[in-house]
């Protein structure tokens, strides 16, 4: 376990910076993850960096710019295994909010000086521009998952990182189900697991961190929600977080918004 | 006093079952009882009679769980909450092997939480492969648990789970270990929930043979009736009396009043104040003779595939197991967890899921439950504890469910 140890590379695109320091926080971790990868580029954990190509590149941020946009297909083309990792490299993060707004007019409000700010009017997953091999999802990534995608790229395993419901890591733990016993609208039932349910734990709703699960079914959930609780803002408001421009999620938010009874215009 | 015989009766004050939870509590065991937490009424341990849900019930419906007080209710008239007995048999995750690489060879440990046993396997150089040897009984190095206030169905879901895990030649030690120690005191109904439809399966709201001690709750007292060996052990602890002939008739007749209301509301509809039916009448043949019926599709498109209602079902037995290693590679476990049919990776295999869409998974749940399991466990899965229709999310009721398929087909 020396010579040969593969490379990795962690890449940073338009998001928060969270899902790196998800990485950093993996501190007791941290010395064993070097004894196994040689942490070749990693501009927020340390100065040196290696020339590629890696064999593991890590990306976090989505595609907001026609710099972002070029970037990705030369970091592409020089990582082994592209894996993209949180909501903004997955999904387009909250920062797809934009997509179906007016971009100027948000530089407008934003910046003192718009003129300088060139940007693209979407902000879109990796996998829209290059092809990925594996996406982490979160808001942000969560620690335990990371390791064990590690360890299973090590192994060289196919990832064992769950595709279903967040429910059902509330029932593992016993949590009683805050949609319900509090008639709390949750996206639980329609996103993936992997934050092992610490909202609900909490008595809080899901927020749909991780984006949609396998199968999902937000129409029906928002079908239910509607018929029972008639203002769907709570469910809008949900759909539209971090995970906003993943299909199934987008859908069912403009399907509430535009459906012709109950208060849910100007929900964002 | 001497020991109390199996189907003798004891009547015991209310507050006197502090005694139970105490004498108990001094054999050894880890008390479980019903208790409000988050809104719900959960099973957790129990030090006092304070804790208990006195003079609360529970509204139920698809979908649907409120608590509420109530100035009728005594001190077990809401039902069954979020849990059954299943976590106390089959945890929801545990660690079956724990595997250390020691230079040598693999030290395999089988455990629950401490280990228990070691061995140390050679390792074979020559074809490089590890010689594992299994331990024959696995130590559960848990307390005995002791749950008050089991439910009919429950106590009837606990022998369907019997017969899955110690029916045949292959038994699930770990099972059952924590099966043979556990000690039930039940409860017999006096109310049920909209949601309840144990009488459809004869699996309530009396309880049937199986618990320890079994509880029937008159306005002023509580009859305690012994059931096995090891109730009569903790009975005679009790500083109770034996009750009249009527009061044990006033006991058993609250029991069947409710059991006479609850066939009198035969309907599936989901209406609040009407309890359910499951019409069990040739169901197997009513199922999987219509596995192409419309209505599978139009439950598809309202079921989320969240799984909810196979974790809360107490029969639900699908577990999935996992080798995890850390980062060295040199420490691996392998871990046991619940799954369930309505997961892409329960069904996976190296051609894909069998059960690639929602449509697939809600008939593999339904048929499973109500059909195939009659011909792999000579009994229904269900027993009409009404938790998948509560605990489901958008309401789905399978009562509702099973009325509707092959309705066309088998109207006779
Ligand atoms: S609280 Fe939310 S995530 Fe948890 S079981 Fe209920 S609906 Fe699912
Ligand atoms: S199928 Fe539903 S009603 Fe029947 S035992 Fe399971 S949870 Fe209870
Ligand atoms: S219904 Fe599904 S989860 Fe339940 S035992 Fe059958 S296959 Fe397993
Ligand atoms: S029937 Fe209900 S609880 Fe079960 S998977 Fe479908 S939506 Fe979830």
């Amino acid at each position: 376990m020396t010579a040969q140890r593969p490379t990795l590379a962690v890449f940073k695109l338009a998001s928060c910076d969270g899902c790196q320091l998800t990485i950093l926080d993996c501190e007791r971790e941290l010395l064993a993850i070097a004894e196994r990868i040689e942490i070749a580029y990693f501009l927020e954990a340390r100065t040196r960096t290696l020339e590629g190509p890696y064999d593991i590149g890590l990306v976090e941020g989505s595609i907001t710019t026609e710099h972002d946009a070029e970037r990705i297909r030369q970091i592409r083309s020089r990582c082994k295994t592209l894996i993209t990792i949180g909501a903004c490299a997955t999904a387009g993060g909250i920062q797809s909010l934009r997509n179906w707004a007016d971009v100027d007019e948000f530089v407008r409000q934003v910046y003192a000086s718009p003129q300088y700010i060139q940007t693209l009017a979407t902000s879109t997953p990796v996998s829209d521009h290059v092809p990925v091999d594996f996406e982490l999802r979160g808001c942000p990534i969560d620690k335990k998952q990371l390791l064990m995608l590690i360890v299973d790229l090590l192994a060289g395993k196919q990832p064992r990182i769950p595709r279903y419901s967040v429910c059902i890591e509330c029932k593992l733990r016993h949590t009683v189900c805050v949609a319900v016993a509090r008639g709390v609208a949750c996206l639980g039932p329609v996103t993936q697991a992997g934050c092992d349910a610490i909202c609900p734990a909490y008595a809080r709703e899901c927020f749909g961190c991780h984006g949609p699960k396998e199968s999902a079914n937000p129409l029906s959930l928002a079908e239910h929600y509607r018929e029972r609780h008639h203002d769907p803002r709570p469910l809008v408001h949900l759909l539209s977080n971090f995970n906003a421009a993943a299909p199934e999620f987008r859908q069912t938010a403009a399907r509430l918004q535009s459906a012709p009874s109950g208060p849910a215009q100007g929900a964002n | 006093m001497s020991t109390p015989g199996i189907g003798t009766w004891l009547k015991l004050e209310k507050p006197k079952l502090q005694q139970l939870i105490d004498a108990l509590r001094d054999s050894g065991y880890r008390v479980v009882g019903p208790q409000v937490q988050d809104e719900a009424i959960v099973l957790s341990d129990l030090g006092s009679v304070e804790q208990l849900p006195i003079g609360m019930i529970d509204e139920q419906d698809g979908g649907y769980y409120r608590l509420r007080a109530d100035e009728e209710a005594g001190w077990f008239d809401f039902v069954v909450g979020p849990q059954s007995l299943k976590p106390f048999v089959l945890p929801p995750r545990e660690t079956l092997l724990s595997l250390q690489n020691t230079g040598t060879g693999w030290q395999v440990r089988t455990c629950h939480k401490t280990p228990s046993r070691e061995q140390h396997i050679r390792a074979s150089e020559a074809e490089g492969q590890v010689l594992l040897q299994a331990s024959k009984t696995p130590e559960v190095d848990e307390p005995p648990v002791a749950v008050l206030g089991v439910r009919g169905c429950d106590l009837n879901a606990l022998a369907i789970m019997d017969r899955v895990f110690l029916g045949g030649p292959y038994v699930d030690p770990r099972y059952q270990r924590r099966r043979e120690s556990l000690f039930l005191v039940g409860v017999h109904c006096r109310r049920a929930a909209p949601t309840c439809f144990c009488h459809s399966l004869h699996s309530g709201p009396a309880l049937p043979a199986g618990f320890d001690l079994g509880l029937s709750e008159l306005d002023e007292c509580f009859l305690v009736e012994v059931g096995s060996q090891a109730g009569a052990r903790i009975a005679e602890q009790l500083d109770g009396e034996p009750p009249g002939h009527r009061e044990i008739a006033r006991a058993r007749a609250a029991t069947r009043a409710l059991e006479q209301r609850m066939k009198a509301r035969k309907s599936a509809t989901r209406s609040i104040d009407q309890g359910r039916w499951l019409d069990t009448h040739n169901i197997r043949q009513r199922l999987l003779g219509n596995l192409e019926d419309p209505r599978w599709d139009e439950v598809a498109e309202r079921c989320l595939a969240c799984a909810n209602c196979t974790m809360v079902c107490p029969t639900c037995f699908c577990t999935t197991v996992e080798e995890v290693a850390d980062l060295s590679g040199e420490n691996v476990q392998r871990q046991r967890r619940w799954e369930s049919c309505f997961t892409w990776e329960h069904s996976y295999t190296a051609a894909g899921p069998v059960h690639p869409d929602t449509k697939s998974r809600y008939r593999q749940w339904l048929t499973h439950k109500l059909a195939s399991w009659i011909d792999q466990f000579d009994t229904s899965g269900c027993v009409g504890c009404g938790r998948c229709i509560t605990w489901c999310p958008v309401g789905i009721d399978l009562t509702e469910e099973a009325a509707a398929i092959g309705k066309e087909s088998t109207h006779v």
